[in-house]
């Protein structure tokens, strides 16, 4: 995007940014359970529900009703030890994980906020099924901080600490399945000030921001982070954009989405003049397409309770097909709501006749609802409680469309464009977490976190480059596979050791050990510092710290796989001896061709020798032997 | 909680009060949000605030500047009435609140939760319930089930008379878990009812999306249009949740600090299974007393000097002492396996007995049947004359043998009514099929 497609500044476009990390603690964030995923099959399933719980005010908060509405019942996928009663919900939380408070207090350091004095565990409502209690558990740890970019600062307004929520795995007859290895691992949230006014400014905060979370102790890889986008325009609405996954991206999200607005903004205009209306009457037609050749209407049809629904939009006809993001359409977006209450699908008049429905049904259609020139209807086929609903939801957009943008919350999809996912939710979905005391937060522990802060990636790629004498890959392979403090920790053990060689084996050599399927977690830091000694107390040659490593994944020790696989070097003495023969086989060469000699000669010693002898050693050996011979 | 020392004078000073919208200014941060009542736990120097987008946090308020920004106003609950859609075709039931939050609302504004205790709160909170039935609610009282006693008992029972005398086609109790089964056993031997009594609770609060409450209270309702004319226990039968077990309430026992399939059977089976509206009966072999066979009667005099005693090695027989000393009117011992205690504890037992004070024995196993007849120390207990309850579980017979010592001075008699069988509290056989293995 050498050129921006759309005038920011003249649009007002202001973005915010919400990241969740997954933070790497031994354990999860209210349970003593391992903090990870897991490939077993699970061994143990549990069937429940959820309900919105009604405020004092009669209020439900919109996100949680509009869920409640779609009647979901849950399957939860359990293990014997890798989840336990708390995820299952049968028993009350445990006692905050204080690892992951420091891992938290260390971000909130890095990024120069403020650590609250007290952390107040909150239920915040969720009733998609993602969290078997219905609701999350999260609270603020951090304020007001900031990180510095290049294109000034930006605002970091919280630093939230929560729990992950269920994998959702699939739907079973109607039941969505969610596994509980994911539920309750620890994420920090981080949010923003919608400060940012540029789309290429927020792709380099985003990417700032990954590197302080890599700093310290998060977990990497494949959703173990998710980012969040807000993007509003002047004119247009909040809109939350769930599940950026690739940075790069980014900047398209943003402009789709301030295209889509001002084509939001244009239609309700365009409404506005035709005078257009939404009628909230919902019509049944299925009288008149019962006979349908539709394969879609009569697949529906053919089950029990089910009718085919019609409503009007006056002012309307044209403008359901009008794009508003590249390849999606105004009806995508009432399609879009309408599938929230479990139909297929919906036609509308700008698409039709097509899916089978011919001219002749769309014209006693029109007559049977009155239509004008000027208007549309929309048709629904399939459950008539669910057709019923799925309409409401659609004549709730529609009339959207009349004032312009909604505000709502919406999905990244991997073109760059979104798609509607759910209302925004309200503050109203909070409440305290009574099984979970206040946690204090004193300034003696934020201050020693603080006095000890961990380097930024990019500092310590260039500080270990500089100072161990590493190559520009070597240091950022180091750096990028969380592997720089292992080797300095090593190096630092073996002072005298080349640190190119622990470095690339580090970097290189166990990187393709694990590729290889090595269990590379049985190296650790002792282990490698044995391994290495090997090397640097001259034991064995450099080139065969690989074979001791694959050892060492399958639990033999350094000593003895130096000897299973015959790898110690010769003795001085050993080699001096073999040295001397060969000298004595040649010896003629030797007067003739003098130090001339010495190619041919390390040839043949380091034959002889297999390896076991170390070159400059031999070398130097000959070198003597040669001076001695020729006086 | 309330602030206390400095912190309530400065609010008092400043006129500031729980709801109103304040401004703390500290270190060069502004926070502004709702002041809160002071959670458990919280430091004395620290504010509580409810900000914007709806968390919590603390704040200290050494050196911090604080400014009311607007009072909070009193909430104007201003709630619809429920249409509770009375009709004749409806059965009528009555729910009965002892306390616990069977259901509640939250009040998000403030984040805090209030049980429902009106009629209208209960049905506001659960709609689904008049579809069903025709209901009448009452809260007769608000305590935690530890705190439940003997007098709470009666109480009870009287209450669930007029009910029933009043016309209701079944009761429901809402009431704590702890000691849900103490109370529903006491109400089985005070009562003797037409219709069914069933007691239900939570073991998720009902301020939860998740809570078992509202699957608990749906299946009572079933049972308490049912056939099953029985003080019952109506719980989730599995960690899933559309399926409930009756148990019948003197049979029955909290077996799990926390799941929701706490409440088991002893020795037998539970008496149903509901499951969406229906109600299947597990075992055909099994019987109950049928809607409108008994007549409604009350007998709530009950001893409030029975206790119920553990023994476990190393036990002091002065605690038996105690309870003669004291003037107790009955002991059940929860003796150990099938029945029995150390040979310094029957030395107290048998000063018990020989003071005309009944003493019952029961096992701590739980499961299973005492029988003192098999080793010495047994037949020692039936020499001291303590009698063995069968099957009975250890609570049921406390609850029984408070309300049997008051129903009789003599001992012989309380014996009697400890060893027949009034209301399926025991079996003369026991199924191989009676307990749990995992």
């Amino acid at each position: 995007m050498s050129e921006d497609k759309f005038d920011y500044e003249e649009l007002g476009l202001m973005m915010g940014l919400e990241i969740h990390q997954q933070l790497d603690s031994q354990t999860k964030l209210f349970c003593r359970c391992p903090n990870s995923l897991t490939d077993k099959q699970p061994e143990g399933r549990l069937e429940r529900r959820l309900r919105p719980t009604q405020s004092e005010l009669g209020e439900i908060d919109r996100a949680a009703y509009e869920e409640s509405q779609r009647n979901l019942q849950f399957i939860y996928e359990t293990y014997n030890h890798h989840t336990c009663l708390v995820e299952a919900d049968e028993e009350p939380p445990a006692p905050l994980n204080q690892e992951a408070v420091d891992i938290s207090i260390i971000l909130a350091s890095l990024m120069n906020m403020k650590v609250v004095d007290e952390f107040h565990t909150m239920r915040k409502q969720v009733i998609d099924g993602s969290n078997t209690s219905g609701f999350q558990r999260t609270g603020i740890l951090a304020t007001d901080g900031y990180i510095e970019t290049k294109y000034g600062n930006v605002t970091i307004e919280t630093l939230g600490l929560e729990e992950d929520a269920a994998r959702r795995i699939g739907e079973e007859n109607g039941k969505i399945i969610f596994r509980l290895d994911r539920l309750g691992i620890p994420l920090a949230e981080i949010t923003t000030s919608p400060d940012m006014h540029h789309p290429l400014q927020v792709k380099a905060v985003a990417y700032q921001l990954g590197q302080i979370l890599r700093s310290t102790r998060v977990k990497r890889g494949l959703g173990t982070i998710r980012q969040d986008l807000n993007i509003s325009i002047k004119e247009g609405a909040r809109i939350e954009v769930k599940g950026v996954q690739d940075l790069d991206l980014m900047p398209t999200i943003v402009e789709n989405e301030v295209e889509r607005q001002l084509n939001l903004i244009e239609i309700a205009k365009l409404l506005d003049d035709r005078d257009a209306v939404v009628e909230e009457e919902i019509h049944d037609v299925t009288g008149l397409v019962e006979n349908s050749q539709s394969k879609v209407v009569q697949s529906t049809l053919s089950e029990e309770d089910s009718a085919v629904l019609a409503i009007v939009l006056r002012g309307f006809d044209g403008i359901i097909g009008k794009e508003v993001q590249p390849g999606r359409r105004l009806g995508t977006e009432f399609s879009e709501h309408g599938k929230k209450m479990g139909v297929k699908g919906l036609f509308h008049t700008d698409e039709l006749p097509a899916y089978g429905i011919i001219q002749e049904e769309v014209d006693d259609i029109k007559k049977e609802l009155n239509l004008d020139k000027n208007d549309a209807f929309i048709l629904v086929s399939g459950n008539r409680n669910k057709a019923y609903n799925a309409l409401q939801e659609v004549i709730k957009r529609a009339k959207q469309s009349l004032v312009g943008v909604p505000e709502e919350t919406r999905r990244a999809l991997d073109n760059g464009n979104t798609e509607y996912l759910r209302p925004l939710p309200t503050a109203s979905r909070m409440y305290v977490e009574t099984d979970i005391p206040t946690e204090i937060i004193d300034k003696e522990r934020v201050e020693k976190i603080a006095s000890n802060l961990p380097e930024l990636p990019v500092v310590k790629k260039e500080r270990i480059q500089e100072s161990y004498g590493l190559s520009d890959d070597l240091a950022k392979q180091l750096v990028d596979e969380n592997n720089a403090d292992l080797f300095e920790e090593v190096q630092k053990e073996l002072p005298n050791m080349e640190a190119v060689k622990i470095a690339s084996d580090i970097a290189y050599t166990i990187k393709d050990l694990r590729r290889d399927g090595y269990d590379i977690s049985k190296l650790t830091k002792d282990v490698l510092v044995e391994i290495f000694s090997l090397v640097d107390n001259n034991t064995i040659a450099a080139a065969e710290t690989e074979v001791v490593l694959k050892d060492a994944c399958n639990g033999i020790k350094p000593d003895d796989s130096v000897k299973r696989n015959n790898l110690e070097k010769l003795s001085d003495d050993v080699i001096e001896e073999g040295i001397k023969e060969i000298i004595k086989d040649n010896e003629d060469m030797i007067l003739e061709r003098k130090m001339g000699a010495m190619g041919p000669l390390m040839g043949k010693a380091m034959a002889k020798f297999k390896g076991k002898a170390d070159g400059k050693t031999v070398s130097s050996i000959i070198q003597k032997e040669i001076m001695n011979l020729t006086g | 909680m309330v602030y206390e020392g400095y912190i309530r004078d400065f609010l008092e000073f400043s006129d500031i009060s729980i709801g109103d919208t304040i401004k703390i200014e500290k270190d060069n941060i502004t926070h502004k949000g709702m002041l809160l009542e002071k959670p458990d736990y919280s430091n004395e120097n620290t504010l509580i605030i409810k900000l914007n987008s709806g968390y919590n946090i603390g704040v200290d308020i050494k050196d911090a500047k604080i400014e009311k920004i607007t009072s909070g106003e009193k909430p104007n609950i201003k709630l619809d009435p429920v249409d509770k859609q009375i009709s004749s075709d409806k059965d009528n039931l009555s729910i009965l609140s002892t306390g616990g939050t069977v259901a509640s609302v939250i009040d998000y504004k403030t984040g805090a939760v209030h049980p429902a205790f009106t009629a209208d709160d209960l049905l506001r909170a659960t709609p689904e319930l008049v579809d069903y039935a025709n209901i009448s609610a009452k809260a007769i009282f608000n305590i935690l089930s530890e705190n439940m006693n003997p007098d709470y008992w009666i109480e009870t029972a009287n209450s669930v008379y007029d009910e029933i005398n009043n016309g209701a086609d079944g009761v429901i109790i809402a009431h704590g878990t702890d000691t849900m089964h103490y109370t529903a056993s006491a109400l089985s031997f005070m009562l003797d009812t037409p219709v069914p009594v069933i007691l239900t609770g939570a073991q998720r609060s009902s301020d939860r999306p998740s809570s078992d409450a509202f699957t608990n209270l749906m299946a009572s309702v079933t049972a308490a249009k049912s056939d099953i004319a029985e003080v019952c226990i109506c719980m989730h039968s599995s960690e899933d949740d559309p399926t409930c077990h009756l148990h019948r309430g003197n049979r029955a026992r909290k077996m799990h600090t926390s799941r929701r399939d706490t409440f088991t059977s002893i020795n037998m089976n539970p008496l149903a299974q509901i499951n969406n509206n229906k109600i299947n009966i597990v075992d055909d072999e099994v019987g109950y007393i049928k809607r409108n066979t008994s007549k409604l009667e009350i007998n709530d005099n009950i001893s409030k000097k029975v206790a119920l005693v553990k023994m476990y090695p190393g036990i002091n027989p002065e605690l038996i002492d105690v309870y003669v000393d004291k003037g107790y009117e009955g002991l059940v011992i929860e003796g150990t396996g099938l029945g029995h205690c150390s040979d310094e504890v029957i030395t107290s037992i048998s000063r018990a007995t020989s003071e005309n004070i009944p003493v019952v024995m029961t096992s701590q196993c739980i499961f299973g049947r005492t029988n003192m007849n098999v080793y010495s120390s047994g037949r020692r207990l039936l020499h001291e004359n303590v009698i063995s309850v069968n099957d009975m579980i250890p609570e049921t017979a406390y609850t029984k043998l408070s309300w049997a010592a008051a129903q009789s001075d003599d001992v012989d008699e309380i014996y009697s009514i400890m060893q027949s069988n009034l209301k399926g509290e025991m079996n003369t056989t026991l199924s191989q099929r009676y307990f749990i293995k995992n």
